[in-house]
């Protein structure tokens, strides 16, 4: 058989391209991401009349500039990949603006098909379309389709088909206006001559982009070529002066207003025919009415995000109970056939609990993208960003910001690894980054047992009042946090908010499972492997160098003795030996000397080793701080549901107090995320430079703002 | 008449577009172009965003990039 002919999809969001794409493969298909950007990369296989067809779903974009991701990686797609024919999915229902991004392909000259989508729709808005003379105008083949239904698709495989066999595909030329008609002559020749990047990309539509001001393509041209690119830069910037002082106007605006009189100059020429007028409300329009009325609007909206919230985090339990039922048998499995000894204890305490804590997560990933999923293929999640964007933008972010927030822990009690990853939805870069970075300060569900422990060892009275003080108190320095990285590290012009708010729409049960199944596999498989590492690291770093053997000698001989009496309650006692060895083990362990190693620090926030151990033990996830402090007060093993015991001993202890605890509490809130949502970062980020500055930049914060509390506390007299 | 003093429900023609780069761009690429029929159907509960239908599409945008866009009112709508 031959080599599989290669299909890349192209359109508009919300064009039905996805749809399109899912109708295709089906089941055939597969994320990935392109090299080097977080951006999904979907591929998929079919076959057309015993032809093989490989098939890739660019991201939705409406426009081909350098200004975003997206974009960059369609065209590099384009230009590098070079698709035998590139399917352009074009909504019939709004022509003029997606043949915006058609006449953009036929500029770069690429093999090109235009599959007309929703010609019912349109039919239905009084729209009707002449195929046959939109092709002849535009030079290509046009094919009306409804990807929904999949009617008219074997007609648009069969042309396909006959596309990728035509070896010709020159670029279409336009007309810019007189002025950069003449620019364009200028430098188009000089690139023609001196070769610059005409391996890779017409001559005419390098000069274009270079009149454009497109950064990617005059920073190819600067490494190519210095000189010859100064003098065509010093050319386009004659064109902007004589622009600017002419008509007021950007050289690329102009471009942008001849491409749409090109498409305009097409659509009356007997294309596009309206039956009757079209300024009626559409089902989507009386629904927003409602939706976002700006009263009634936030109230469902509410209601909404409280739904989703509450299905995610109950109905995901039972699941997440069933993984912890499993891994406790196999815990107890290996106990019971292994031999004592560090592999044992490793296999337990490193693999099995560290492979339980990724699969753990699983069941909530998978119901939150799902209910995500339902949002944005619905429409609303647009809904969502449009109402919510006055406050967000004020801090920095994003309207969709929102989201992440509140899967996070914006109400207590969520998971910053699955709000991590929300923050996918997000286009605009510099505001997902913030928002990414700052979700983790939310009180998600396992910081919850420990708050629950300090605040109900001290400020008992109070308890409810404090719980919702934390929540609050999250929100603030998230939002306040996102706001200062925004003018630090992440400084710079908020991107443009102008979007589309999609028609609303039933989603369609297969798209959601395959957006949900994707999503969750891609967490399993990229987590996987790095957390099973670092579950190893850390339970390393608690149990070695483990206590000298004079030590443990020492434990034996208490543990004789007290078996040799006989008038004491036997048990009892030899549990606090137990509990005993395991305080002097792990103080004795890395993390034990690395806690007292910096209590030379932590003083000025009023920790002390005990603490510092649980905090460096918390990294692992927040509910082991908990279970840690209990060996370090020589409990032993502490249940994270049931904290009696030790919130007793912390009450009685000299070294605690009020402030102590605010302070500490401020610290659990506020340090690095745990070690998953760590490595969620990184892959969201895509980079671990982002991981890393999360650790950093949030102990360092945590730090700050629990010597102030303890400093200030003390100073006060409050301790 | 600017964009941002445009009432609920008025409707109006882009007149002129004064901003190029990234969001010059962006307008035009999602068919905010001068000549183009408007409608403003809505705003957010604080305000801003605006919400409009243009081309049988409704479109949000900031009321700091609506500042950039001129139109001509032609009705009001009942």
């Amino acid at each position: 058989m031959n080599d599989p002919l290669h299909i890349a999809l192209a359109g508009n969001p919300n064009s039905g391209k996805t749809t399109l794409f899912n109708h295709l493969t089906g089941a055939r298909q597969h994320v990935g991401n392109y090299p080097g950007v977080t951006v999904d990369k979907k591929e998929g296989t079919l076959t057309h009349n015993s032809h093989q067809l490989s098939v890739v779903d660019l991201p939705g974009t409406y426009s081909l500039t350098a200004y975003s991701v997206e974009e960059l990686v369609a065209r590099d797609y384009l230009v590098n990949e070079q698709p035998d024919v590139v399917v352009d999915i074009v909504d019939g229902s709004n022509l003029e603006r997606n043949l915006y991004l058609s006449c953009q392909f036929l500029e770069l000259g690429v093999p090109l098909v235009i599959a007309l989508n929703m010609v019912d729709v349109a039919q239905k808005r009084g729209i009707s379309i002449n195929t046959e003379s939109l092709s002849k105008l535009l030079g290509v083949p046009v094919i009306p389709i409804v990807a929904r239904t999949g009617q008219g698709v074997d007609a648009l495989l069969d042309i396909v088909l006959a596309v990728s066999r035509e070896s010709e595909h020159p670029p279409t030329l336009l007309r810019y206006g007189p002025d950069i008609d003449q620019a364009l002559r200028d430098i188009v020749p000089p690139i023609e001559q001196n070769k610059l990047l005409t391996d890779t990309y017409p001559a005419r539509w390098t000069g274009l982009k270079i009149l454009e001001n497109d950064e990617q393509i005059l920073e190819k041209a600067m490494e190519e070529d210095s000189t010859l690119t100064k003098k065509l830069v010093h050319r386009s910037e004659t064109l902007t002066h004589h622009l600017q002082s002419t008509i007021d106007a950007y050289p690329e605006a102009v471009i942008a207003d001849h491409r749409y009189g090109f498409i305009k100059s097409i659509l009356r020429q007997g294309v596009v025919t309206r039956t009757f007028e079209t300024d009626r409300l559409y089902a989507s329009d009386k629904i927003d009415k409602i939706v976002t009325n700006r009263v009634i609007g936030p109230l469902i909206m509410a209601a909404i995000l409280f739904g989703l919230y509450s299905i995610t985090f109950n109905y995901s339990t039972f699941l997440v109970d069933w993984l912890g039922l499993f891994f406790e048998f196999l815990s107890s499995s290996a106990d019971a056939m292994l031999p004592d000894g560090p592999l044992k204890s490793m296999i337990i305490s490193g693999v099995i609990d560290g492979v339980g804590g990724v699969l753990g997560f699983v069941p909530i990933i998978m119901f939150m993208f799902f209910g995500i999923a339902v949002l944005e293929d619905s429409g609303y999640l647009a809904r969502v960003a449009f109402m919510m964007d006055r406050i967000f933008h004020f801090f920095g972010l994003h309207g969709s910001s929102v989201m992440p927030f509140i899967v996070s822990g914006g109400i207590a009690g969520g998971c910053a690894v699955p709000g991590v990853m929300a923050t996918r939805t997000l286009r605009s870069p510099k505001e997902r980054i913030a928002t990414l970075l700052t979700v983790p300060f939310m009180n998600c569900g396992a910081k919850l047992p420990v708050l629950t422990l300090l605040i109900g060892a001290f400020f008992s009275a109070h308890q409810a009042r404090y719980m919702f003080l934390a929540t609050v108190a999250a929100w603030i320095v998230a939002l306040l946090a996102a706001k200062f990285l925004r003018m630090t590290v992440l400084r710079g012009e908020s991107t443009p908010f102008v979007m589309e708010l999609p028609p609303y729409r039933f989603p369609t049960m297969r798209g959601l499972l395959i957006h949900t199944w994707e999503r969750t596999w891609q967490y399993i498989k990229k987590a996987g492997t790095v957390i099973l590492g670092i579950s190893i690291l850390l339970w390393a770093l608690m149990t070695y160098p483990g206590l000298p053997a004079d030590k443990m000698a020492e434990f034996d001989t208490m543990r004789q003795q007290i078996s040799a009496s006989q008038f004491t309650d036997n048990a009892a006692e030899l549990l606090k030996i137990d509990g005993l060895e395991a305080e002097a083990g792990l103080r004795n362990s890395i993390a034990g000397r690395i806690g007292i190693g910096l209590e030379s620090i932590s003083r000025y926030a009023g920790f002390d080793w005990r603490t510092n151990i649980a905090l460096v033990g918390g990294f692992a996830a927040k509910e082991v701080i908990v279970s840690t402090l209990g060996t370090a007060y020589s409990l032993g093993e502490v249940d994270p549901e049931n904290t009696t015991s030790l919130r007793d001993r912390l009450a009685k202890d000299a070294h605690w107090n009020p402030v102590v605890a605010l302070s500490v509490l401020a610290f659990i809130m506020f340090y690095a995320p745990c070690f998953v949502t760590v490595v969620a970062i990184a892959n969201e980020a895509g980079s671990w430079k982002w991981a890393f500055f999360s650790m950093g930049f949030n102990t360092l914060f945590a730090l700050i703002m629990s010597v102030a509390i303890y400093q200030i506390g003390t100073l006060l007299g409050l301790g | 008449m600017n964009m941002r003093h445009m009432q609920s429900g008025q409707s109006g023609t882009i007149s002129s577009i004064d901003i190029g780069g990234k969001l010059g761009l962006r307008l035009r690429e999602m068919g905010l172009i001068p000549g183009a029929k408007l409608t403003v159907t809505g705003r957010a509960p604080l305000h801003d965003p605006v919400k409009l239908r243009i081309n049988g599409q409704t479109l949000t945008l900031r009321n700091n990039e609506a500042d950039h866009i001129e139109l001509t009112a032609t009705e009001e709508r009942r």
